[in-house]
């Protein structure tokens, strides 16, 4: 990777208590990708993102965006950040326009209404600008936080959760938001524990459990892992070995010897499915059931926050 | 310096200040009105003068401070407690922004509520009692001064505050006692004399006694000593701020 925008190494942040949210995470992050992080709840997704944005201070670790050191050069750092926090955190009373002028300000960009108009209207909210955010719905709210994110025109945009307890529609409204964002060259990060979600956008996709990135892959590759289909041929008879004859597939036993178990690539010109069946007969073995699985995100996903060698603490 | 986001924290702070014009000014107004007609008028009646100052008059600073006192503290704290309690300090600790920045925008919005409040019942006074104002630039210099000192303290109290109790419980029991104790409505000579000395562990009863002092060049307690007083107390703000934000305690997580 060419200089990511985000560089994080060997995290670690451990509470007064002594639980430890991350427990040394490396991470580097290209510029114009969109990254999911996902992960169960309580994984460290959000301390994550909070440590990049400066609103956790790691025990242990460097972390750069953008090439500045967010501790020690943390406003040319934090400058390069938007952040879309999981919970609705808005001033009830304020009208819209005002607290994305706001947050703008606040990042040390001049005024420019012109700007916030414009982000307004790119997230439908162009009529309720003068609204107070207590008369929006939750959806709208949700994209009033996105607004304030994108006020001071941010590189790197962190979403956490945007679409926790969010309608499909308005789900998917929220995915075309994030891939219009990356048309424009923002760099995007969002945590989810939705894999569909982490599916539809992303490019890259991290895994994290336990305050460790257990994976970090190109979505593509993740998807051809994902293109596997797992024949189990089951047996009315016991087997102790896979008779000779069969030797030719890419065969395994099951544990009680009740069935074979063939992987099989569903897109290959030819699948070897019905060949094998064949075979099975012609060895004269008695075929009780066939079933075939898909391997799915969702299935490595939970293989891999399964065999968490610690007990989560959380 | 990030001088945008100072503006926009105080310009923010001001405009919900504003917005509730009637509710921050009217009650305090109405209140110091009510001083005015039992201790000025009611009361002041028996009481022929205070150094010789009309009693009616001789409490008007006193009830001024009583007022800014307060409302310094009250609106800074709020200021700063208000964004932890619904969580949009995140946003404020995400921003390219040091200590120093949030601390002048949000002091400075609390400090300039709680003066622009000392002068509306200043004004007010007017209506009930013949003033003179001896030293006005000190009168405003003390005013200014103590609005500052006391909009750190109740920033101060905010950051430390996790719950509204916490929130009113220093200034109920702290700043309020404090002032009526602290020569807002009497001279620090009309106590027992042991009294007297108790009372000059009292903050308060240095800034009574210099801003009576810039009204009517009377003063319980040197001008000076005032003068020094108030500069100990704002420093002692600034450094605990400074540990506060330095440490990260009760912000960061």
């Amino acid at each position: 990777m060419t200089d990511p925008i985000v560089s994080v190494r060997k995290l670690v942040k451990r509470y007064v208590n002594g639980f430890e949210a991350l427990k040394g995470v490396d991470l580097d992050i290209a510029e114009g990708e969109i990254l999911a992080l996902l992960g169960p709840n309580g994984a460290g997704k959000t301390t994550l993102i909070s440590a990049i944005c400066g609103i956790t201070t790691p025990t242990e670790g460097t972390i750069t965006v953008g090439g500045h050191d967010t501790v020690r050069d943390f406003r040319a750092a934090r400058a390069l950040i938007g952040l879309v926090p999981q919970e609705i955190n808005l001033e009830p009373f304020e009208p819209v326009a005002s607290t994305v002028a706001f947050s703008r300000g606040l990042f040390g960009k001049p005024r420019d209404p012109r700007l916030i108009a414009r982000v307004l209207d790119s997230l439908s909210l162009g009529d309720k600008a003068t609204a107070r955010v207590r008369e929006l719905s939750g959806g709208m709210k949700r994209r009033v936080l996105i607004a304030k994110a994108l006020s001071h025109e941010p590189r790197v945009l962190f979403l956490d959760e945007p679409t926790a307890g969010v309608d499909v529609e308005l789900r998917r409204g929220m995915w075309e938001i994030v891939a219009d964002l990356k048309r424009q060259g923002v760099t995007i990060i969002l945590t989810t524990h939705y894999i569909e979600e982490a599916e539809a956008i992303a490019d890259r996709i991290a895994v994290i459990d336990g305050g460790r990135i257990l994976l970090v892959e190109e979505k593509a590759a993740l998807m051809a892992r994902m293109g596997q289909k797992v024949l189990h041929v089951a047996l009315t008879s016991r087997l102790e070995t896979v008779p000779e004859t069969l030797s030719s597939y890419a065969l395994s036993l099951s544990e009680d010897g009740h069935s074979l178990i063939y992987t099989y690539d569903t897109r290959a010109a030819r699948t070897g499915v019905v060949r094998l069946l064949a075979a099975i007969d012609a060895a004269g073995l008695q075929v009780a059931d066939v079933t075939t699985r898909e391997s799915s995100l969702e299935e490595i996903f939970v293989g891999l926050t399964r065999h968490e060698p610690e007990g989560n603490v959380a | 310096m990030n001088l945008a986001a100072i503006r926009a924290i105080y310009v923010f702070e001001m405009q919900r200040f504003f917005r509730t014009l009637a509710q921050s000014v009217v009650s305090p107004v109405l209140s110091t009105s009510l001083y005015f007609v039992v201790f000025g008028a009611a009361i002041g009646s028996r009481i022929e003068t205070v150094e010789g100052i009309p009693y009616g008059a001789f409490i008007v600073p006193g009830l001024i401070m009583l007022t800014v006192l307060t409302q310094a503290t009250s609106n800074a704290s709020f200021g700063i407690y208000f964004p932890k309690f619904i969580g949009t300090i995140d946003e404020i600790l995400s921003a390219p922004l040091s200590f120093i920045e949030i601390t002048i925008g949000f002091v400075g919005a609390a400090a300039t509520k709680a003066l622009f409040i000392g002068l509306i019942i200043l004004v007010t006074a007017f209506f009930f009692v013949d003033l003179a104002i001896l030293h006005p630039v000190w009168m405003l210099i003390f005013l200014i001064l103590t609005c500052v000192s006391f909009a750190l303290l109740g920033f101060i109290i905010g950051i430390w505050a996790d719950n509204f109790e916490k929130l009113q419980l220093v200034p109920l029991l702290v700043i309020t006692p404090l002032v009526f104790l602290g020569g807002s409505f009497y001279s620090i000579s009309m106590l027992p004399p042991a009294w007297q000395t108790v009372t000059l562990f009292n903050p308060v009863v240095y800034l009574v006694s210099g801003f009576r002092w810039s009204f009517f060049g009377e003063a319980d307690v040197a001008i000076g000593l005032s003068i020094a007083m108030i500069l100990i107390f704002l420093a002692l703000c600034l450094g605990t701020i400074w540990l506060i934000f330095r440490t990260g305690w009760k912000l960061r997580k």
